[in-house]
């Protein structure tokens, strides 16, 4: 069994380096955890950068310190994962795989906002606390009246664009930009809801959109949006992009020389790969996401992250994502006991010390998070959020050259 | 309009460069090839993997990728492919034959990237802006647009005035007729699959310069080539590049003046009206 | 595809009664599966109800499928209707759709009829998309119901024994019967006089009309609806490889392709976590050249040869 293999590879380092006396291997001494998450399929790029590397540091992590101390018993971590090739009807399938077959005491909520709806019922049904990262919405009361086992960390659609919308003023009382927005999105779930909570906020603001057009998914050319972009005129530019487009709209941005003081895309804006494969011509670019480099807790994750799984963490929802296992790891070592109600009434009612700084939760929502980062010197940080410190200050785009 | 029109062309060169390949390997070969995107986007990671590992330029890794890809596709045409081709009894047998086949090896495909690189493929090589005519364009695309017409032009005019093309032109009207005059059906087909093979390795190569791909992204550029070589008429290269240059100035023209939400809807719909006014694509021949 | 017999009907009767009891006994995982798999027999069969008399294969599923799913997500979210209501109105749109695209696909054959419901339904998605953010906006299409999987087992195993009854009754017709003729040669099916545009245009409805169907009746489960999800050409591409996996050939046909073809899946997916796409389709190769006409051509080898021919 090749999914077998990691959680013995790293047991095998453990009894190795000797942190843990025999007895490790032990049946009862495994907690089992689950995770579903696309390894293919349209949301594979994302999953592979934020949701995967993330559990795998986790959970070599616990290992390596010997397991988790639950009631007196060390117990190491046992990952059984599986590949939901971003289709929600084989993602609810292996759920119901892992809490029936596997027996799994504990789940890594899913990657995306839909899966984790999807998920949702399946998971509650079981009891398993789901401490959802990538998954923003607006809907969170109705969600968590209905799954009371469902937290969410990363904020909701409207904090999303209200940090861009903060931004935006600034910037006009500051004399940079003037009333005018261009605005895009794309044509899917989150770009379709996004652009349409922005249209809104924006125009409360007395914001004019004089640009304001979707693109569909996978669309092969994005120049002449951005050629429509450039000819309005506007000194601020957002788009409520998905990967792939966010890289292409900054390609075309730069062939273009779009000339804003303001330039904002979504999602994947804050992947390690959009600085690498744009270097400093991205410079002050924004992007949804964004966090402190400077903490030391984050310093610490994200020279692990490099370590252990060999990458760079991206510069948003990594953090989040690991924050919320080590939200999971403390409720179950505070709680002692593999029980998923006691887990998940602990989790409800303590806080929780992460690499996102003090975690707690209100109506199972935990409001702090980035909501807006901006690529300085080729470091994503963040700018706005909600209850966090250390935030950058927001520079003005100058041009697209090297 | 001089702008949309400089846009247009240089997408359709990129549509080109998707459907070349699987023209020849469907026109000719007869192979329902639903892989053929999985090949664009594997020539996509050889590029994307020389250029971040070692620098080595796109445009080097083209030169690399076009035998490469030959061999591998003539090996995949001969061992996996022509068991088919014999036991099939007609061209429908054939087609499901084929589909079912190269779904699997679509899959295949997927799963080996994967392994290789499960992200973006996101890298930046020649995006510099650049005017043609007066109307700014990147680099990049302008080159796979030279290339994407280079390589047509040499197909157009191998296949009509060279012995070996009008052999491969022969096997596409007709593989019996073709067997009967002396032509060995199954080393043309073999070819004409590779050289298929070889055209859309090297697209995905240059086309990765200026789209962000991914492993699981290949089926999108095999829905976009079949719509093509559709539209074009099955089997004829120009119908192919024409079907390219009217998807692609269609697209720009509406992303321009009306919606850019509109561009994929209205390059269907393009296709929808030519299939119903021309039921066998715009150069095909009429079914017999 | 011959005329089916009573006795066919019969078996088909036993088991749909038998699968019916599926959910008193297996647990929620087997469920899923089972669910999973009565909705492709349910797509499968009515795909092949048209593409299996008159050899069209037609990709254009996802497109009815996805028209269900999406009906279902924008009713109750955007317009804050009822799910059922929205599920009975879905497969009617679904089969008007499919009519027209039956009408305007009359001249195509072969490889232009395949591409040309693969575009279709790429435009539909597109226009919706579009549709959905210029003018209805949403915040998220949320299906959330009370239906539990067992609910949505059994309606769809309600819809795949409507669908095998509606091709049993079409194949003893004088429908059936043109359409067998259409499927061997048009021309010839047009001389005898066979109206065969009403006889095609009428399958294809079907199929239209019960893909919606099964689409809105899946959304409850998936609890949360995208556009680009649910319009999967994937899909379209599954259920043709399911069918013809079986053979399309018979009203079973699909049925045979479907149950192995899943259970394949759900081992691989277990087994390889890390690698199934890869090893899916090494075991889709396998199927190809072991299986050269499907499960179907496979059972009635065997029992030619069981029965002894000399």
């Amino acid at each position: 069994m090749i999914r077998r293999t990691f959680a013995a590879l790293a047991a095998a380092g453990v009894v190795a380096t000797g942190l843990v006396a025999g007895g490790a291997a032990l049946a009862e001494g495994v907690i089992k955890l689950g995770a579903i998450a696309p390894k293919t399929g349209p949301l594979a790029g994302g999953a592979v950068v934020t949701q995967w590397p993330n559990i795998r540091l986790w959970v070599e992590q616990v290992n390596a310190r010997g397991g988790l101390d639950v009631g007196g018993d060390m117990m190491t971590i046992e990952l059984i994962e599986y590949d939901d090739k971003t289709n929600p009807g084989e993602h609810i399938k292996l759920a119901q795989r892992l809490a029936e077959q596997d027996k799994v005491d504990f789940v890594v909520a899913p990657y995306g906002t839909g899966f984790n709806i999807a998920a949702a019922p399946i998971y509650g049904r079981y009891g398993y606390p789901m401490i959802a990262v990538s998954a923003i919405t607006d809907k969170m009361e109705e969600l968590t009246e209905r799954y009371p086992n469902l937290f969410f960390t990363l904020g909701t659609t409207t904090a999303f664009v209200d940090g861009v919308r903060e931004i935006l003023v600034e910037q006009r009382e500051a004399g940079t930009i003037g009333n005018e927005i261009a605005m895009v999105n794309v044509a899917d779930a989150f770009g379709i809801e996004l652009a349409d909570r922005a249209r809104e906020l924006f125009e409360e603001e007395g914001f004019e959109l004089v640009y304001d057009k979707s693109y569909p998914l996978g669309t092969p050319d994005l120049s002449p949006v951005m050629k429509g972009a450039k000819e309005s005129g506007a000194k601020a530019f957002v788009a409520w992009s998905y990967p792939p487009d966010s890289f292409g709209l900054a390609e075309q941005a730069i062939i273009e020389d779009l000339d804003v003081t303001v330039y904002y895309s979504a999602v994947a804006t804050s992947f390690p790969a959009f600085g690498g494969a744009f270097g400093n011509k991205i410079n002050n670019v924004l992007g949804a996401g964004g966090t402190n480099v400077d903490d030391p807790k984050i310093a610490e994750y994200r020279a692990a992250h490099q370590e252990v799984t060999g990458e760079t963490a991206d510069y948003w929802a990594s953090a989040n994502t690991y924050a919320a296992l080590q939200i999971l790891e403390q409720a179950i070592v505070g709680a002692g006991t593999l029980d998923r109600d006691v887990v998940t009434q602990y989790i409800k009612e303590n806080s929780f010390d992460t690499v996102m700084g003090e975690l707690s939760f209100e109506n199972n929502f935990s409001d702090k998070f980035w909501s807006v980062g901006q690529w300085q010197e080729g470091v994503f940080r963040g700018v706005k959020g909600s209850n966090v410190d250390g935030a950058a200050d927001v520079r003005l785009k100058e041009g697209w050259a090297e | 309009m001089l702008d949309i029109l400089v846009s247009g062309l240089l997408l359709s060169g990129t549509y080109a460069l998707v459907a070349m390949g699987l023209n020849l390997q469907y026109g000719v070969a007869r192979i329902m090839n639903l892989a053929n995107g999985e090949i664009l986007v594997l020539g996509a990671l050889a590029a994307f993997w020389l250029y971040t590992t070692a620098q080595l330029s796109p445009l080097l890794t083209v030169v690399l990728v076009a035998p490469i890809s030959f061999v591998g596709n003539w090996l995949i045409y001969r061992f996996l492919l022509t068991p088919l081709v014999r036991r099939s009894k007609s061209q429908g047998a054939l087609e499901v034959d084929s589909i079912l086949a190269t779904f699997g090896m679509s899959f295949v495909i997927i799963g080996v990237m994967v392994s290789i690189e499960g992200g973006f493929f996101a890298y930046n090589y020649l995006s510099e802006p650049i005017s043609v005519l007066g109307s700014t364009t990147s680099l990049n695309r302008l080159i796979a647009f030279l290339i994407a017409l280079a390589i047509g032009t040499a197909l157009y005019l191998w296949l009509n005035l060279s012995r070996s093309g009008v052999a491969v032109r022969a096997v596409s009207v007709s593989t019996e007729a073709s067997g009967l005059v002396g032509i060995n059906v199954a080393r043309v087909s073999a070819m004409a699959f590779a050289l298929g093979g070889a055209i859309t390795a090297v697209g995905g190569a240059l086309i990765s310069t200026f789209i962000t791909l991914d492993a699981s992204i290949g089926v999108v550029f095999t829905l976009k080539a079949l719509i093509i070589i559709i539209m074009g008429g099955v089997g004829d290269i120009r119908g192919a590049i024409i079907a390219a240059v009217i998807l692609g100035v269609v697209e720009t023209t509406v992303a321009s003046v009306i919606d850019p939400g509109l561009t994929l809807a209205a390059a269907y719909l393009i296709f929808i009206l030519v299939l119903l006014f021309r039921p066998q694509g715009l150069f095909g021949r009429k079914p017999a | 595809m011959k005329p089916a017999s009573w006795t066919e009907l019969g078996i088909a009767a036993i088991l749909v009664f038998l699968a019916a009891t599926v959910p008193t006994f297996a647990n929620g995982y087997w469920l899923s599966i089972g669910v999973t798999a009565m909705m492709y027999v349910a797509l499968a069969t009515s795909w092949a109800l048209f593409s299996g008399p008159t050899h069209y294969i037609s990709l254009a599923t996802g497109a009815f499928f996805g028209v269900g799913g999406y009906l279902v997500g924008t009713g109750m979210s955007d317009y804050q209707q009822p799910f059922w209501l929205m599920a009975v109105i879905s497969p009617f749109i679904g089969a008007v759709l499919a009519a027209l695209i039956g009408l305007a696909t009359l001249r195509l054959s072969g490889v232009y009829f395949v591409i040309f419901t693969l575009g279709l339904a790429e435009m539909i998605r597109n226009v919706v998309s579009w549709v959905q953010n210029n003018f209805l906006g949403s915040r998220g299409l949320y299906v959330l119901t009370d239906l539990r999987d067992q609910h949505i087992y059994w309606l769809l195993l309600a819809v795949a024994a409507l669908v095998y009854l509606l091709g049993w009754i079409i194949s003893r017709s004088r429908l059936g019967f043109s359409l067998r003729i259409i499927g061997g040669d048009e021309t010839v099916a047009r001389h005898v006089g066979i109206n065969t545009a009403t006889a095609k245009v009428i399958l294809f409805t079907t199929t239209g009309f019960f893909a919606a169907l099964v689409g809105a009746l899946i959304a409850p489960r998936w609890s949360y609806i995208e556009p680009n999800q649910v319009f999967s050409p994937q899909l379209s591409f599954l259920v043709v490889i399911m069918a013809l996996l079986g053979g399309a050939g018979r009203l079973w046909g699909p049925l045979v392709g479907v149950i192995p073809f899943t259970i394949l899946w759900e081992w691989v997916a277990i087994q390889f976590p890390n690698q199934s796409t890869l090893f899916l389709g090494l075991a889709f190769l396998l199927i190809v050249y072991v299986l050269p006409h499907g499960v179907v051509g496979r059972l009635e080898e065997l029992r030619a040869r069981v029965r002894g021919n000399p």
